[in-house]
């Protein structure tokens, strides 16, 4: 039950296409941070949809949280993806919501009543620079902003497992400083983390073991 | 900060705007003026068929040729009157005038020839009845309705089966069309239901916000068409004043108003349960 993420000769393929990810095998406990590194078409995105439960494997088997995914039935699913935050290259927002009900959402989804989710909201958007912008749309945000939004978003649950896609793609550099500490922190306190990203400077400033992706195939390395 | 945020009650997936056309209301509201007719016909045409059958309208037509003619101590007419009762009415000599006027023209009095004795006699006939005018005043002749009522009664019937098969053909377009609007709204919304999806919505929770939604705008169509039936309604219930019961209502009888009232909450269940079930089936794509 400790272990998180459990790769067991797990593959994945998009229709009767190739594989795009071949024979995976992972164990990463609770509290374990990687860094998955690999070159464009590697399969970083792949395997990330893979760990939040937006496709299914199509070989081998995949367990996440304690629950073998390959055998849980769709109706499982959605409270196991509360527990999983994830951060996405295009940010993913809703576009009719301020930046407040965009982190608000998995509080929401959550059922936590609006009169606790506020304090929350309000200071996870503090946390990440933004209390002045609550109201803004995402459409009033610069793309930075939006990405605040939505590591706001993925932690405000403190998931047991965060899942980031080049998290730090818009940030500069002390706000990505900033966000590692975030990101540090939540590791602290047990959540299990994944980070995609080409910043190889970024890797190099917050040394933790990697990931790597080639042709579909993972290797773990050394820090 | 927090007190201009949005109000408590959540659209997360924006379908106030996704959803927020007039073409549903105003078909669905078509529906439901549709409705209100066929259904409105329909029971009109069950109490017709009710009346009908159940002898409420059933009268025995009896008629006495040379009624002044004696028969024993009293004329034919007489003796017929005696083995009818009291129920019968004989029609007076304006009325037989009114009904043979279409054959006999104005001077239907000054013919060369007698005119017969009609008396009406309420209900289906009694019991040997025909044997005994026989008796009494030979050549009688007893017309019943009750063939033509049978017939019209089975009209009636037939139309009240219509008025249930135009509903049942109007509530499946009305739930074709919520089909339809809701699929737009979810082709609309794809990426705002994907991002839910995954931040751990259930379905349950994403059918219910389009079926919330979707009923509204179905419930809120659908009382407009039903405003728009009742004028109409009331219209045609003064033209066919004549085939409705003695005692009707100056407007609508009850059950019309029941119907009408029910209109309203039938279309919003319609749209909330085709919404559920169009939205789960979308769903159920997705991991």
């Amino acid at each position: 039950m400790d272990d998180v993420i459990r790769l067991d000769g797990t593959g994945l393929h998009y229709g009767h296409g190739l594989p795009v990810l071949q024979d995976l095998n992972l164990v990463l406990p609770r509290g374990a941070f990687r860094w998955l590194v690999g070159p464009s078409g590697a399969g970083k995105t792949s395997l990330l949809r893979l760990l939040t439960l937006a496709v299914r494997p199509s070989a081998g088997r995949l367990s996440l949280l304690g629950v073998a995914i390959e055998r849980a039935p769709r109706a499982a699913l959605p409270a196991l993806r509360r527990q999983i935050g994830a951060v996405y290259q295009d940010f993913r927002l809703l576009p009719h919501l301020s930046a407040f009900d965009n982190v608000a959402l998995p509080l929401r989804l959550a059922g936590r009543p609006e009169g606790q989710l506020r304090a929350d909201v309000g200071e996870m958007l503090r946390w990440v620079g933004l209390s002045g912008r609550a109201d803004a749309l995402p459409a009033e945000l610069s793309g930075g902003e939006q990405q605040r939004v939505a590591i706001a978003r993925a932690v405000i649950v403190r998931p047991a497992l965060l899942l980031a896609d080049e998290p730090t793609g818009n940030l500069d550099g002390a706000q990505a400083d900033r966000l590692m500490q975030l990101l540090s922190e939540l590791n602290r306190l047990g959540t299990t983390i994944i980070v995609a990203t080409h910043n190889v400077g970024l890797v190099a400033r917050h040394p933790a073991r990697t990931l790597s992706l080639h042709d579909g195939r993972l290797m773990e390395g050394a820090a | 900060m927090v007190a201009t945020l949005r109000p408590r009650r959540a659209d997360d997936l924006g379908l106030r705007r996704a959803l927020s056309g007039f073409m549903l209301p105003v078909l669905v509201g078509a529906m439901a003026l549709l409705a209100a007719l066929a259904g409105t016909g329909g029971l009109e045409a069950a109490g017709m068929a009710a009346r009908w059958r159940t002898g409420g309208t059933r009268i025995v037509t009896v008629q006495v040729p040379d009624p002044a003619a004696p028969a024993g101590a009293v004329t034919r007419a007489d003796s017929v009157a005696s083995v009818l009762g009291p129920a019968a009415r004989r029609l007076a000599e304006a009325e037989l005038s009114d009904v043979l006027r279409p054959w006999l023209g104005d001077d239907s009095a000054r013919l060369p020839m007698a005119l017969p004795a009609v008396f009406t006699l309420p209900g289906d006939p009694p019991p040997g009845l025909d044997r005994r005018l026989d008796q009494a005043a030979p050549g009688t002749l007893v017309m019943q309705g009750v063939v033509w009522q049978a017939r019209l009664g089975e009209l009636a019937a037939s139309l009240q089966d219509c008025a249930g098969a135009v509903l049942l053909v109007v509530a499946c377009v009305a739930a074709s069309i919520v089909a339809l609007a809701t699929g737009a709204g979810l082709s609309a919304r794809r990426d705002a239901v994907e991002i839910v999806h995954g931040l751990g919505a259930t379905d349950g929770m994403i059918a219910a916000r389009f079926a919330g939604r979707i009923a509204v705008l179905a419930a809120g169509g659908a009382v407009a068409g039903t405003l728009l039936a009742i004028p109409v309604l009331i219209g045609l219930a003064r033209l066919t004043v004549s085939f409705a019961p003695p005692a009707a209502p100056m407007l609508l009888p009850a059950g019309t108003w029941w119907l009408l009232a029910g209109l309203p909450p039938a279309a919003g269940l319609i749209g909330w349960l085709t919404a559920q079930a169009t939205v789960r089936r979308w769903l159920a794509r997705l991991p």
